[in-house]
């Protein structure tokens, strides 16, 4: 469900850079998704795939993820470290006063179009 | 093909909508509230109480409640004009969906509309709805870790409403210990610890809201 969501904004997004720009097509299209950004990338090709079919643009599109390592950063020891791999709490001091840095963004970053 | 730097948010087309949003109901004098917390922490319990205390206000309450009207028809009863939104199963609210909200409502003579959001604490914190003010609840059934683990929706709060704080005594709940918790997420986010069955702290929280509407709108209509 989170997926379709996101899946329709972006095509809507892409719809309007279309318009502004003057675009007829658009091929690949390159997402930056954060390792914990919570989207499923199978769920999302598959929403994608079943969005592009409605939107003349996006019709002969690519979509492209690449992910975003998700780093934390611990405020009592005052470092960062993987959040996949040690999760909430910090490997180097075990505090749980940790925040996500980054990792949970979901970004256009290009798309090839003419 | 040439190739286009965006860098945009997925949600570019969104932020838009809720620009224009925004405009439309500051030009109509109208405070518009996205509410958001999980399922049953005490929403509409919350909402009724304060339209029924706020009786001079007029009030429109949005429900994004997925399958029924129960919620909708406790706030006509509780004297709030409301209206049920239809979000297609989606796990939150756009503004397109709030805009499309507003045009459902027959009038526009509100002082205050309050956005019921569906029941999640991840994905509504993602979505500008073009609300004028964001305000989350956590009951303290929940518990004072939330914070922790949904960063997010303290983050981008301007209020946090602690609800259902005649239950303290039945729970470990750490009133300060989640206040603190909040504001090292968010410096500036506004606490008011509540109950909307014995009434405790509803009147700090109301009078608040009246401050926001009327600097928000220095004329009132
Ligand atoms: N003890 C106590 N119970 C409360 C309070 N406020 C709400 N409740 C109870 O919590 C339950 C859920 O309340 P609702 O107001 O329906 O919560 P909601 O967030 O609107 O729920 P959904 O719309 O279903 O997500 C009900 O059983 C209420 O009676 C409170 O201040 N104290
Ligand atoms: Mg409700
Ligand atoms: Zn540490």
């Amino acid at each position: 469900m989170h997926e379709m969501g996101i899946v329709l904004h972006l095509a809507k997004t892409l719809d309007e850079t279309a318009e502004q720009e003057k675009l007829t097509k658009i091929g690949r299209v390159v997402l930056q998704v954060g390792e914990v950004s919570g989207i499923m990338t199978d769920l999302f090709t598959d929403a994608w795939n079943y969005f592009k079919g409605r939107h003349p643009v996006l019709s002969e599109s690519e979509l492209v993820l690449e992910t975003i390592p998700a780093v934390t950063w611990c405020d009592n020891c005052k470092r960062t470290y993987e959040t996949v791999k040690y999760g909430k709490e910090c490997p180097h001091c075990g505090s749980a006063e940790t925040w996500l840095l980054k990792g949970n963004e979901c970004i256009i970053k290009e798309i090839e179009a003419e | 093909m040439k190739i286009i730097e965006l860098g945009a948010s997925v949600t570019a087309s969104n932020d838009r909508d809720a620009e224009a949003l925004r405009a439309r109901l500051k030009a109509k004098g109208i405070l518009l509230v996205n509410v958001m917390s999980a399922a049953g922490s005490g929403k509409t319990t919350l909402l009724s109480r304060i339209v029924k205390d706020m009786k001079d206000l007029r009030f429109a309450v949005l429900e994004a409640d997925i399958a029924s009207d129960v919620d909708a028809l406790t706030m006509e009863q509780a004297g709030a004009k409301s209206v049920q939104v239809h979000t297609g199963g989606m796990c939150h609210m756009d503004a397109g969906m709030t805009a499309a909200a507003f045009d459902a409502l027959e009038s526009t003579d509100f002082d205050i509309a309050f956005l019921e959001n569906v029941g999640n604490l991840i994905c509504p914190a993602e979505y500008d709805t073009g609300a004028a003010l964001k305000l989350m609840i956590l009951s303290v059934p929940e518990g004072d870790d939330k914070p922790l683990k949904y960063p997010l929706m303290f983050a981008e709060s301007d209020i946090l409403v602690i609800s259902k704080t005649d239950a303290l005594p039945y729970f470990n709940f750490d009133v300060e210990k989640c206040i603190s918790r909040a504001k090292k997420l968010n410096p500036g986010i506004a606490v008011f610890p509540v109950s909307a069955k014995t009434g405790a702290g509803m009147e700090a929280l109301e009078s608040a809201l009246r401050t926001i509407r009327n600097s928000e709108f220095r004329n009132p209509n």
